[in-house]
């Protein structure tokens, strides 16, 4: 009974009691794991997938899928750093970027919605179409990186962290804050849970999807021009694959594909996992090609207990409801 | 007669090159519980749709109280007064039942439509007392709709209707898949909403439902009106012949 509530509150309590296991269970296999410079490698480039985590977890939400994230998340980048070498001040440069991979989410949802096509089939053709822009527009060259700019705001050190953890702990809140507590975070779990009866209510499911779209779209972009201000570089094939590495962070963190299930928490603690993960495989310098198969094995437990989860909450339907 | 709540003119509906509705007249006096029978595909939902905003008429007039309406969107018939409960389960079956009741219609504490912060104690504290108005007894707000059964469901979704000052309650086939006991219960809502004043309109495919609970019955037949009566003036065995 209070193994139901846990679960009924917090659709994300399994994804924290893996990570809390998984912490534990890593702690002993290398006397390094639990160490604050072993925590500053594995936390340094977090920000980054978990941001395209979170947007990923709040479009599945809405009952939408993208591919193309990977793709947006050096597209976006690209238009930045080619503005900046063209003389463009920094802001304005990363604005033109973050317009960029809004309007990449716009025609994702513009596809889906107004054309019907499932968002599978619209953003798969877009992963190719960004990629392939991000390529182009670079000339096929690595553009050269601006080396004399002003990058502590963003991704200066304190102490071991990285200031983009700030960012991530800043957006996390305020995006969760959003989903949980105002009226429009209530339409984007009403869209995903039932379409059908969130629009016969009254809620724009059109102007929810595309918000939707374009806020996954915007967080990937960000994501990709914080590894290229933390990596100070940048080519035309970064993120490649991190599509389905944010896929796999947002459903371990209890996002449903069937949507009208996730959360930001969940997302950021998925996105912790495949990197601590990485991270063991490295320490106890186990051949670095299991880490995929780690990877699949969580997604298919963390499915699996929310699965059981769901069905232990459904079990004891209405039987401990009626107050007569 | 008494004032009229709703009329609608030469209405029509086409699918494509599927005439859903030929040309209904209709006239509904304030306070009438008007029951709405016909075979499957007659048009039921399609006009109920229509009044509710789901779908927009292909051609003729709606009158509400006397002034035309255009209702383009769910909301414009929410505000009308119109409240729906549609032949599905328009509930969200993950969301709590206080965020179900308050669905599209959210109390803020701050903030505007679509930006505005929620009021969940308010939410949960009036949901319950809409609920407890309908004579459903429920433990929590906080609970997931998926946890009730599908009369529990139906009732909050009536509950819904009368928080938010139905005047207009349309009911398409809200007994489905419920159980003897709980479509006693959606049927003993329908007599408490005619004894409120509210005018209802009340499809199901069980005629003794409809000839128990109406004051007058509408029958369709492929897109037309083919029958008009006052209950008390036909039984079920007429009925019967009329729309078949
Ligand atoms: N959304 C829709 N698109 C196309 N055809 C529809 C749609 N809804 C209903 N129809 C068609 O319109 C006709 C009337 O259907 P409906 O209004 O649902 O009837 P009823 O509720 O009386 O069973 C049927 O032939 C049905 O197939
Ligand atoms: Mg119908």
């Amino acid at each position: 009974m209070r193994f139901k509530k846990i679960f009924r509150i917090k659709p994300d309590s399994s994804a924290l009691l893996m990570l809390i296991a998984m912490m534990f269970a890593f702690s002993l296999m290398s006397p390094f794991f639990l160490t604050f410079g072993n925590f500053q490698i594995v936390l340094q480039p977090i920000p980054e997938i978990a941001l395209v985590a979170i947007g990923v977890t709040i479009l599945m939400i809405s009952g939408e899928f993208d591919l193309s994230v990977g793709s947006v998340f050096a597209l976006s980048p690209m238009v930045m750093v080619l503005l900046m070498s063209s003389g463009v001040p920094l802001p304005i440069s990363m604005i033109g970027g973050l317009a960029v991979a809004a309007l990449v989410g716009f025609v994702n949802a513009a596809i889906t919605i107004r054309l019907g096509i499932p968002s599978f089939i619209a953003t798969l053709g877009m992963l190719f179409m960004a990629r392939s822009l991000t390529i182009v527009i670079s000339g096929g060259f690595p553009p050269p990186f601006p080396r004399d700019l002003d990058l502590w705001w963003i991704v200066g050190k304190v102490d071991l962290l990285r200031v983009s953890i700030f960012w991530l702990l800043g957006i996390g809140i305020i995006l969760g804050v959003w989903l949980r507590k105002f009226d429009f975070g209530s339409w984007i779990f009403a869209t995903g849970g039932n379409q059908e009866a969130a629009r016969d209510m009254g809620i724009n499911v059109k102007l929810v999807k595309t918000t939707t779209f374009m806020l996954c779209s915007v967080l990937a972009g960000l994501a990709g021009m914080i590894q290229v201000f933390r990596i100070k570089a940048i080519v035309p094939s970064m993120g490649t694959g991190y599509e389905l590495t944010a896929i796999a962070a947002a459903v371990i963190g209890g996002a449903a594909l069937s949507g009208g299930i996730g959360s930001v928490v969940g997302a950021v603690i998925g996105a912790l996992l495949i990197a601590f993960i990485e991270n063991i495989i490295i320490l106890t310098r186990v051949d670095a090609n299991w880490f995929r198969f780690a990877v699949g094995a969580m997604i298919v437990i963390a499915v699996t207990i929310n699965k059981m989860a769901r069905d232990a909450s459904n079990r004891s339907k209405f039987k401990d409801n009626e107050d007569e | 007669m008494s004032e009229l709540h709703l009329s609608v003119r030469g209405l029509h509906k086409w699918y494509g090159a599927v005439h859903a509705l030929r040309g209904l007249d209709l006239d509904i006096p304030k306070g009438q519980v008007v029951g709405l029978i016909g075979d499957n595909g007659a048009g039921k939902s399609t006009f109920i749709k229509i009044l509710s905003g789901v779908h927009k008429q292909s051609e003729g007039q709606i009158f509400f109280e006397g002034k035309e309406a255009h209702i383009r969107k769910p909301r414009d018939a929410m505000d009308l007064g119109i409240e729906t409960i549609y032949q599905y389960t328009a509930m969200v079956p993950e969301m709590s039942i206080a965020r179900n009741v308050f669905i599209g219609r959210e109390k803020r504490k701050w903030g505007i439509r679509g930006f505005g912060l929620l009021d969940q104690k308010a939410m949960a504290k009036e949901a319950m007392e809409a609920i407890a108005d309908v004579g459903l007894h429920l433990r929590s707000a906080d609970n997931p709709i998926k946890e009730l059964s599908g009369g529990q469901r139906q009732g909050v979704a009536i509950a819904r209707a009368m928080h938010f000052r139905s005047r207009m309650l349309i009911l398409d086939e809200p007994t489905n898949h419920l159980s003897v006991k709980e479509t006693n219960k959606v049927l003993d809502y329908v007599r408490q909403m005619r004894e409120q004043g509210v005018t209802v309109i009340f499809i199901s495919h069980n005629l003794h439902h409809v000839h128990e609970v109406t004051d007058r019955i509408v029958a369709f037949s492929r897109g037309e009106k083919v029958a008009d009566l006052m209950t008390p003036d036909t039984d079920v065995t007429q009925m019967i012949d009329i729309i078949t």
